[in-house]
């Protein structure tokens, strides 16, 4: 059965059984292995990816249910160069082994497009679903202010 | 994998297509060697230089997040006088030029990446360095005393004349190679003792950094691998009827460490293999649980294990003490949980093999993999990718998962990936061990320690016995490191050890036997000082005086947090210092307790490496490490039920998150010491730390991990 996937602006049949986690499509279909999989059930965050917008996470996403949505992976928030999110995690120095980070990168993206200030303790609520190993916490959340400040012109 | 540093932080990076995966480069033994006959300038194992004026350096170690890629081309760029902006930086192949200065074989691990390579890496540079120098002079006819280099470039000050080292590699590929080349005095570093931001960060937040999961090659199929679940079990029989019936499955077979499903993706894999029936032969160990053996570990601490080290009369002091503090330390088991589950990709070529992964052990991997082939070492060709984590398990001893993955490939013709599950990973052994500590320390009248008895229960870890090839009798030395050369002024120690027999695999983990020893130290002279009735931080201060360093480190830490000052009812501050790979750190943490609720609210720290070659790298591993060991100390623990351990994922083995983060401030004394290690040394002190804040906050002594109230 072929399913038509939205992905990053373009369309592109996949031929899996509809059970299949979004993420493996992703990663071993299309071949977009920027997301990441670390737990397989919606416990890690770095397989997060945006479905209209919304921070999702793929591994629990079975592909048939996407229908017409637009997916976007970390390959195609930076499609035009990197976004203000990046950039403030480049300049903060955030990243340390990296595996987290697409993940992280999205789930910030998506909290800033919805709340552009956001606090301490939205930053808590948001970002609480991505696991970082290497402990990089402080950084990310240095880095969404940082994102925040950029976006508001502030700098 | 090839960085050109520019692109990073231009991010131009994002342009540019598909980075080379580790690239082979070509190693000569002798530099003179090296070049001739070509115009690349390739001095030694660590820098190639072509005509474009492309500077390239090498790195040798694994880059798992403790920043290698940066900090290892830092130094010979210093050395070289390279144009840090513009250098590119390269994964080396596997190679014996690499080794390890301990063991014949590469290895990342140890905390030693960057002291073991100081010297090398700057000779590295210099000599390249004076081979460019000695070019430009001949080229020019000019006394080789007055020429200088600068971010790539050899210049004349007297003609004002300037060659490129590209201009020059051709020739400097010709010149002798310096015996000894003199090194940059301290006072004239440009690079390494600052901050240098990460080379990686731009492909890592973009998702263009190839993880070993990430591994994709023409013609690739996917493999899950069914394990016994207890350990120590073997395999009886199994049916793959319905697994093979399964869309997109093309072969089941049996592998040394289970049951094999090879299929075209990796999920088709996973669930196919969670299709088969297998029959295992649980042996000896499917009533196993990790309560009954902490019962067994506990009797056997109070008992007399093997002496390693008995200096004084305990019994004799203890007898004549004011008062002996009595008392046990337990420890579970803890997985590493990387972030990057394991896996290995092997394509078996029929006399030649390739192998992509993110390891620490490059050579061990390599030769186990060619063995299980039946071919030379050299006819398999190591691609070292990023990895998502190592903090020990990727330096597995027996290279598990690529031993595994390679039976799985072999005869295949085809590129196959391994990829473990969370569970598979959780699941699969190789833990920090279980641990029992019994420690008697006998006080005087005024509160200072006297003598101090300790017998330790524990395992083997698998790694040691591997590396150097001798049966661990006795003791395994992870078991008291910390303890035999711990600086607390005692007139007697003694110290005893029970190595246990146990199924269930162990390894180093992140800071290895200091993450058990340094809490049961910092938290028995915690205890001291309470019984004393001395401020923990004054009676550290007072027994270590003879210690200048840790004096610094504990002065910095008392300052740094207000040691001493008003907290609210319930919250309260621990110090704990430790030594360990060549580096002192001291963390006070503030912590709050709330019915049974830690929060961890802050942590300070500071640690003396000697010289701190990236302080911002540094400060970073402190943070990392004290996360890291956060998460064991309020949640870490595998337990063993009916011989399987039961924590499989996350929600069972929680992990600290972003709401339970605390606020971590760092600052570096460069003593000046010898250079010791950055990326475990942050781990061990967190554990006391929070612990005596606990007892601060809450006036309950925990000797137990991960701390429960």
């Amino acid at each position: 059965m072929s399913i038509l996937l939205s992905v990053n602006g373009t369309k592109y049949p996949v031929d899996v059984e509809p059970d299949t986690p979004l993420l493996w499509v992703l990663r071993d279909t299309l071949g977009l292995t920027g997301t990441k999989y670390g737990c397989g059930v919606s416990l890690c965050g770095a397989c997060t990816v945006h479905i209209d917008g919304k921070a999702v996470r793929s591994c629990s996403v079975k592909v048939s249910s996407v229908g017409e949505q637009e997916i976007t992976t970390i390959e195609g928030v930076s499609a035009n160069g990197l976004t203000i999110v990046q950039q403030a995690w480049i300049e903060e120095d955030v990243v340390q082994c990296g595996f987290c980070q697409s993940g992280q990168v999205m789930a910030a993206t998506a909290l800033l497009a919805a709340n552009p200030k956001p606090s301490d303790t939205d930053i808590d609520d948001a970002m609480k679903r991505n696991i970082c190993r290497c402990g990089v916490y402080q950084r990310i959340r240095k880095a969404i202010h940082r994102a925040a400040e950029l976006n508001s012109g502030e700098v | 994998m090839a960085i050109k540093r520019r692109e990073f932080l231009k991010g131009s990076a994002l342009a540019a297509g598909a980075f080379t995966l580790g690239f082979m480069i070509p190693i000569k033994t002798r530099a003179g060697q090296a070049g001739a006959g070509g115009d690349t300038f390739v001095p030694n194992a660590f820098i190639r230089i072509t005509p474009d004026n492309s500077v390239t350096i090498i790195v040798a170690k694994s880059e798992m997040g403790q920043n290698v890629f940066t900090v290892l081309p830092l130094i010979v760029a210093e050395e070289l006088d390279a144009d840090w902006e513009s250098v590119h930086v390269e994964q080396s192949g596997v190679n014996a030029a690499y080794n390890s200065p301990w063991f014949p074989m590469m290895l990342t691990g140890g905390s030693s990446s960057v002291y073991t390579s100081w010297e090398t890496l700057r000779k590295a540079g210099a000599t390249a360095r004076a081979m460019l120098l000695g070019a430009a002079a001949q080229s020019w006819n000019v006394p080789v005393e007055r020429l200088a280099t600068r971010n790539s470039v050899v210049t004349d000050p007297e003609t004002g004349q300037s060659a490129t080292y590209g201009e020059l590699a051709a020739l400097a590929s010709t010149q002798p190679v310096p015996e000894d080349s003199p090194l940059k005095p301290e006072s004239e570093f440009r690079l390494v003792g600052k901050d240098q931001m990460r080379l990686d960060s731009g492909i890592k937040v973009t998702g263009k950094a190839r993880f070993g999961l990430d591994v994709a090659v023409p013609g690739m199929r996917y493999a899950a691998v069914a394990r016994p679940p207890v350990f120590g079990a073997t395999l009886k029989s199994f049916n793959a009827t319905a697994a093979t019936a399964m869309p997109g499955v093309i072969k089941v077979k049996e592998v040394p460490s289970g049951v094999a499903v090879i299929a075209d993706s990796t999920w088709r894999a996973i669930k196919a293999r969670d299709a088969l029936e297998v029959d295992w032969d649980e042996g000896a160990h499917g009533s196993r649980n990790t309560t009954s053996m902490l019962e067994e570990y506990r009797a056997l601490a109070d008992t007399t294990g093997f002496v390693i080290m008995q200096e004084g009369d305990f019994g004799a002091l203890a007898a004549a003490a004011e008062q002996v503090i009595d008392v046990r330390y337990e420890f579970p088991f803890l997985a590493h949980a990387c972030m990057e589950p394991l896996n290995c990709t092997v394509h078996d070529q029929g006399g030649s093999a390739e192998v992509w992964t993110g390891t620490q052990t490059q050579t061990a991997d390599r030769s186990k993999a060619a063995a299980i082939l039946g071919y030379e070492p050299e006819a398999v060709q190591l691609h070292t990718m990023f990895l998502g984590g190592g903090f020990g398990r990727r330096a597995a001893a027996y290279s598990d998962f690529v031993v595994e993955a390679t039976h799985v490939a072999k005869g295949e013709g085809v590129p196959v990936k391994t990829t473990w599950t969370r569970e598979d990973d959780m699941r699969g052994g190789q833990y920090r061990p279980m641990t029992v500590h019994h420690s008697k320390l006998a006080l005087d009248k005024k509160g200072n320690p006297l003598a101090w008895h300790n017998c330790v229960v524990s395992q083997v870890l698998d790694g040691f016995e591997e590396l150097t090839g001798t049966k661990i009798e006795n003791f395994d030395s992870s078991q008291v490191e910390g303890l035999k050369e711990q600086a607390y002024p005692v007139q007697s120690l003694t110290l005893e050890a029970h190595l246990v027999e146990s199924p269930i695999t162990c390894l180093w983990w992140r800071s290895v036997g200091h993450t058990h020893t340094a809490f049961l130290k910092e938290t028995l002279f915690d205890e001291a000082a309470h019984a004393a009735g001395i401020d923990p931080m004054a009676y550290r201060l007072n027994l270590l005086a003879q210690h200048p360093r840790f004096i610094a480190l504990l002065e910095k830490v008392k300052v740094m947090s207000g040691w001493g000052r008003e907290l609210p009812e319930g919250t309260g501050l621990g110090v704990a210092i430790e030594e360990s790979f060549g580096s002192i750190v001291a963390e006070v943490a503030q912590v709050k307790v709330e019915g049974k609720k830690i929060r961890v609210e802050k942590v300070w720290c500071a640690v003396d490496c000697g010289f701190a070659v990236n302080p911002l790298g540094v400060r970073e591993q402190m943070e990392s490490a004290i996360i890291y060991g956060l998460s064991a100390a309020l949640h870490g623990q595998i337990t063993i039920k009916d011989g399987k351990a039961v924590q499989g994922n996350f929600n069972n083995y929680p992990v600290v998150r972003m709401d339970a983060a605390p606020e971590i401030e760092v600052e570096i004394i460069n003593s000046g010491a010898k250079m010791g290690g950055i990326g475990e040394p942050g781990t061990p002190p967190i554990f006391p730390a929070v612990g005596n804040a606990i007892f601060a906050a809450s006036g309950k002594r925990l000797r137990s991990l991960p701390f429960g109230i």
